[in-house]
């Protein structure tokens, strides 16, 4: 019908005449790029940002129903997955885009390291990488406290507690955080701001600002040993590759980049079908203490972090530790803006890179069974295995229910069940004397608390007799070596004399 | 086709002006922005003054300024010897805070008058102890931090003992000074002016309740 492609034709120019934004968007879109960067290492960047987009919309939804106010958010909540229509759907792609965000966002920032984008003249688009990166991170928290469940609650408590460590300010910034004396409704509807105008907004320019510069500078020529960024002749060197190989980025690199993003969107929808919406989990009722409050997934390594500093260093380790590391990330193309960019001729970027994985990856798995935290209720839910009182005098059996009731189990586990606190006592007659044991409990001593307030003395022998039948497979016992040379009867020899 | 671009006889009718006079213009209408960007910068900082106000409000209160007198119920509710978890309202909340704004918190009895209460707040980073009757200690879930009945420190990453409220008992109640969440920046600290106290004798009764301070084993300084 070419009359409706006639009126299809005419409208848009009217619309162009006005505008005139067809034109440099189609130049943008068939603007040449070097044919060796259409490859499937460079789909990151895209699919955040198509992942971005997923997050505005599901959150613009969200918002028609959420309540930010501290006695209704919950229930707006609850209301979301069981009354409205979808509505858990929904919340399920808001909060599974979320984690597939961040790690999209990173995965894109350890490849770019990787194939050294960040050098001249792409430093700038690293550095606001990074402000994007902690962006998305603060997205990534304060949507958490919007969810605004126990571990919302508590997890605002932790933040406040952090942030009361600042010398000097560290009270200022504590009010500013809460927004008044305690944890309540001032502190949502503050949150519920920075993440619905201000960090998407700070997000949004940022974007559009990293996004003008991969335009204006070109997309990361793939990386070749020997081929050194130079600021005196890159930007000649690049445009002559592009000239010789240069393929149109819409349609011919673009292809990979739309695969991709389609891919991730898919693999969203898979774990918002599959799995459903985070939480929330309980009411954000502070007097409900029984309660092990949990980061999300995108901070566990930081609460690993947490657990295993030492009380003196934890102050100067908060604040230090990260100042040095944002530092350093803002940093890095500034100092090594020149050079090679090829991972085989920069070993210590990649052993760098292979460091920083590996130990995000051990404080997140960590993180996600907290080996370091009392497990409350072992102490009555966890028998004693039966063979562990099977031929026990009735002594030894006592022990038992002492070791039971004074919730040594919370921390030590014995038969595979308990807490990871404290060693398994599975063995601990083969490491330890009845003398040493009895210390032990009543003295404390690493990371044990003392017990001699809590136990008397005959509850402390029975504990001990029933520990000195723990010996793992018939191993043998514990010595003290001197305390058998003081019962036997006879005298060590002297020396015998030299002549 | 650029429809926006000024024809040929408007500019024309531009350059016609000698050029003295342009230059004349064009220094005043320089001088006259450079003015009107100092007005806005004047306006820009007058604006600024009531946005700061009212962003920095809420950092600008004085912590002992929350803090008030509650009563925790009478002290027989408190046996001897025992720690039990006590709820308040807290004295400052808004009508939407709903259940955020009871807080809870751990009273010990140590004997006759002696009383400890300690917050529900871990020392380490703010989560919710629990009290442990059998062994004697305060446990923490988040990191494991341990404290002994006292609410000193016993192990963990915490650096020091829970935070304790200043309390007395008025009437044959225990009442404590609450109000702002303890974190190392403002411990539940001991604030000096008791004024909501009212009813006839209470300056003694004050004067007499300072003597026998509690034993605070983790209050620093």
């Amino acid at each position: 019908m070419p009359g409706l492609r006639q009126i299809g034709m005419e409208l848009y120019d009217w619309f162009e005449q006005r505008l005139g934004l067809g034109k440099p968007f189609v130049e943008v879109a068939e603007h040449e790029v070097p044919e060796n960067t259409s490859s499937w290492w460079y789909v990151f960047g895209s699919a955040a940002t198509v992942l971005f987009g997923l997050q505005v919309v599901t959150g613009i939804l969200l918002a028609l129903v959420y309540t930010p106010s501290a006695s209704h958010a919950w229930n707006s909540l609850q209301f979301l997955d069981h009354n409205v229509k979808l509505g858990w759907f929904l919340r399920a792609m808001h909060g599974w885009g979320s984690d597939f965000m961040v790690a999209v966002v990173l995965v894109h920032m350890a490849q770019v390291f990787l194939f050294g984008a960040y050098k001249f003249p792409r430093e700038l688009t690293w550095i606001i990488g990074v402000i994007l990166l902690l962006m998305t991170l603060g997205m990534a928290f304060t949507g958490q406290v919007l969810r605004f469940d126990q571990d919302a609650y508590w997890g605002l408590g932790i933040g406040a507690s952090i942030l009361s460590r600042v010398p000097w300010m560290g009270g200022w910034l504590v009010d500013m955080m809460l927004g008044g004396p305690i944890i309540a409704g001032p502190t949502l509807t503050r949150f519920f701001a920075l993440h619905v105008f201000v960090i998407p907004g700070i997000l949004l320019v940022m974007v559009g600002l990293h996004l003008w510069m991969v335009l204006r500078l070109g997309i990361n020529d793939w990386p070749m040993p020997g081929r050194v960024v130079r600021k005196s002749t890159y930007v000649r060197e690049y445009n002559e590759l592009t000239k010789k190989t240069g393929i149109a980025f819409i349609p011919d690199a673009a292809w990979k980049d739309a695969i991709f993003a389609a891919a991730i969107m898919l693999s969203v929808i898979a774990c918002a079908l599959l799995f459903g919406p985070f939480g929330p989990s309980g009411q954000p009722d502070p007097t409900i203490i029984q309660t092990a409050p949990k980061p999300d997934f995108a901070f566990l390594w930081i609460y690993a972090v947490l657990a295993y500093l030492p009380p003196s260093l934890e102050t100067p380790f908060l604040f230090i530790a990260p100042t040095l590391a944002i530092g350093a990330m803002l940093l890095l193309p500034l100092v090594a803006g020149e050079g090679e960019k090829h991972w085989s001729r920069r070993p210590t970027a990649v052993l760098m890179l292979a460091v920083i994985a590996v130990t995000l990856g051990i404080f997140t798995r960590l993180g996600t069974y907290t080996p370091w935290s009392p497990i409350m209720d072992a102490w009555t839910s966890d028998a004693i295995p039966v063979a562990y009182l099977r031929g026990r005098t009735p002594l030894e059996r006592q022990g038992a229910i002492v070791f039971q009731d004074k919730q040594c189990r919370n921390c030590h586990s014995i038969g595979g069940a308990g807490g990871l606190r404290g060693p398994a006592l599975d063995a601990i007659a083969a490491r330890m004397t009845e003398d040493q044991m009895i210390r032990q409990v009543l003295q404390g001593g690493g990371n044990m608390p003392a017990y001699g307030n809590a136990l008397s003395p005959s509850e402390t022998t029975a504990l001990v007799h029933f520990l000195s039948t723990l010996r793992g497979n018939d191993l043998s016992p514990a010595v003290d070596a001197s305390r058998h040379m003081v019962l036997s009867s006879e005298t060590p020899q002297a020396p015998p004399k030299e002549r | 086709m650029e429809p926006m671009e000024p024809s040929s006889q408007e500019e024309k009718a531009v350059r016609a002006e000698p050029e003295s006079v342009r230059v004349a213009k064009h220094s005043r209408r320089t001088f006259l922005f450079k003015l009107s960007l100092l007005a806005n910068g004047a306006v820009g900082a007058v604006l600024a003054v009531p946005i700061l106000g009212y962003l920095l409000g809420p950092a600008m209160k004085k912590g002992s300024s929350y803090n008030s007198w509650i009563a925790l119920g009478p002290v027989s509710d408190f046996p001897e010897g025992e720690t039990r978890l006590v709820n308040y309202r807290n004295p400052v909340t808004t009508e939407w805070d709903g259940e955020t704004g009871d807080v809870p918190c751990w009273v010990r009895r140590v004997s006759g008058n002696a009383f400890q209460v300690f917050a529900i707040n871990c020392a380490h980073l703010g989560c919710p102890v629990r009290w442990f009757a059998q062994s004697q200690l305060f446990m923490c879930p988040c990191h494991g931090g341990a404290y002994y009945a006292d609410g000193t420190r016993a192990s963990g990453p915490p650096e020091r003992g829970l935070f304790e409220y200043d309390h007395k008992v008025i009437e044959g109640k225990l009442m404590i000074s609450a109000g702002k969440m303890p974190t190392l920046a403002n411990q539940a600290r001991v604030e000096e002016p008791l004024t909501q106290i009212t009813g006839t004798g209470s300056s003694e009764r004050l004067a007499a309740l300072k003597k026998p301070k509690p034993r605070c084993g983790s209050c620093q300084g």
